[in-house]
């Protein structure tokens, strides 16, 4: 019996950050807030990248909070699309090139969002993560919470829940 | 910022409103009514707005900040507060897919505040005004009542 020969690294690494970029570049509302994902494996954490287009109150100045939460919706459909992407991407069954081209998985349809502003957003970038406490074949619960200097001083959390798409894609 | 707005609908004052805050502008919302605890934002639909390529429906995002700024100005547009306020919760009930290619339309009701809460509920709408896209409930701070006591103390 002979084991395979793991896939060099930046092979691995490659195909993962191919199929995560595909997935959140080809939201044009993600690239409109301007979020990115930084993955480490199969962990996500959301940047939403500091633009003054983003300020809801100028005295403050503080990020609008309708951006925050959008922020902490968006981290929530990806993070839930990307667990159901990986799988396909780490078994080969995702076809790249079509994912590149814009062919992208069906997306989880927001049911119902509840949004906790905690401390006002400071003009500044924010990072965001998604915890998915359930997740069945048709409904998912997501926690999800964002933060900027200090982890343990969240500026916004959400509770949400999710309806997923059907199996047939 | 004085409230005279309260009685009549002052469409200056209220674009000013609209047009201080970056956000608001970069999604080209405008204010339709503003007055009596009331407010109407409407935010014309654009392609970057989209949040699903494959059906082109507006990000349910774009719908939270419309109502989060239209539960706001709801807000202020009460003749017993006076000053900004701030979100401190906001539930959104997402009923339908907006039409693809329509703009969405925010109405807010604050009905009731205390010296310390106000209370807004919020429906969102496209051009099909009998079917609502989205409905929210929010709680938002009060900075400083106007003399006469509301009722209740939170």
């Amino acid at each position: 019996m002979s084991l395979r020969k793991p896939e060099p690294v930046q092979v691995v690494k490659q195909r993962r950050d191919l199929a995560l970029r595909a997935l959140a570049e080809g939201v044009p509302y993600v690239n409109f807030l301007g979020i990115t994902f930084d993955r480490r494996g199969d962990e996500l954490t959301g940047v939403l990248n500091f633009d003054e287009k983003l300020i809801g109150n100028p005295d403050l100045p503080a990020l609008h909070g309708g951006v925050t939460a959008a922020f902490l919706e968006v981290t929530s459909i990806i993070t839930l699309s990307w667990m159901s992407l990986w799988d396909e991407v780490e078994s080969g069954r995702l076809d790249l090139a079509s994912l590149e081209q814009g062919r992208l998985p069906r997306l989880p349809k927001t049911i119902d969002f509840a949004i906790d502003y905690l401390r006002p957003g400071l003009p500044r970038d924010a990072y965001a993560r998604a915890r998915v406490t359930r997740s069945g074949r048709r409904y998912a619960s997501v926690h999800a919470e964002a933060w900027q200097d200090n982890r343990d001083r969240p500026i916004v959390q959400a509770v949400g829940h999710f309806l997923m798409p059907s199996e047939e894609r | 910022m004085s409230t005279d707005a309260v009685a009549g609908f002052d469409p200056a004052l209220s674009e000013e409103l609209i047009l201080r805050l970056p956000q608001a502008r970069a999604l080209g919302l405008k204010i339709a009514s503003f007055g009596g605890g009331r407010a109407e934002i409407h935010m014309p639909f654009a392609e970057h707005l989209v949040g699903d390529p494959k059906t082109g429906v507006i990000h349910g995002g774009a719908v939270s900040t419309l109502m989060d700024t239209c539960g706001g100005a709801s807000v202020m547009a009460h003749p017993l507060v006076e000053g900004h306020t701030a979100t401190i919760s906001l539930r959104i009930d997402y009923l339908r897919a907006a039409t693809p290619g329509q703009g969405i339309t925010a109405r807010a009701e604050c009905h009731h505040v205390t010296r310390s809460v106000a209370f807004v509920r919020a429906v969102a709408l496209d051009e099909d005004e009998t079917r609502p896209v989205a409905m929210a409930t929010g709680t938002f701070t009060v900075p400083q009542l106007r003399e006469s006591d509301a009722e209740g103390a939170a």
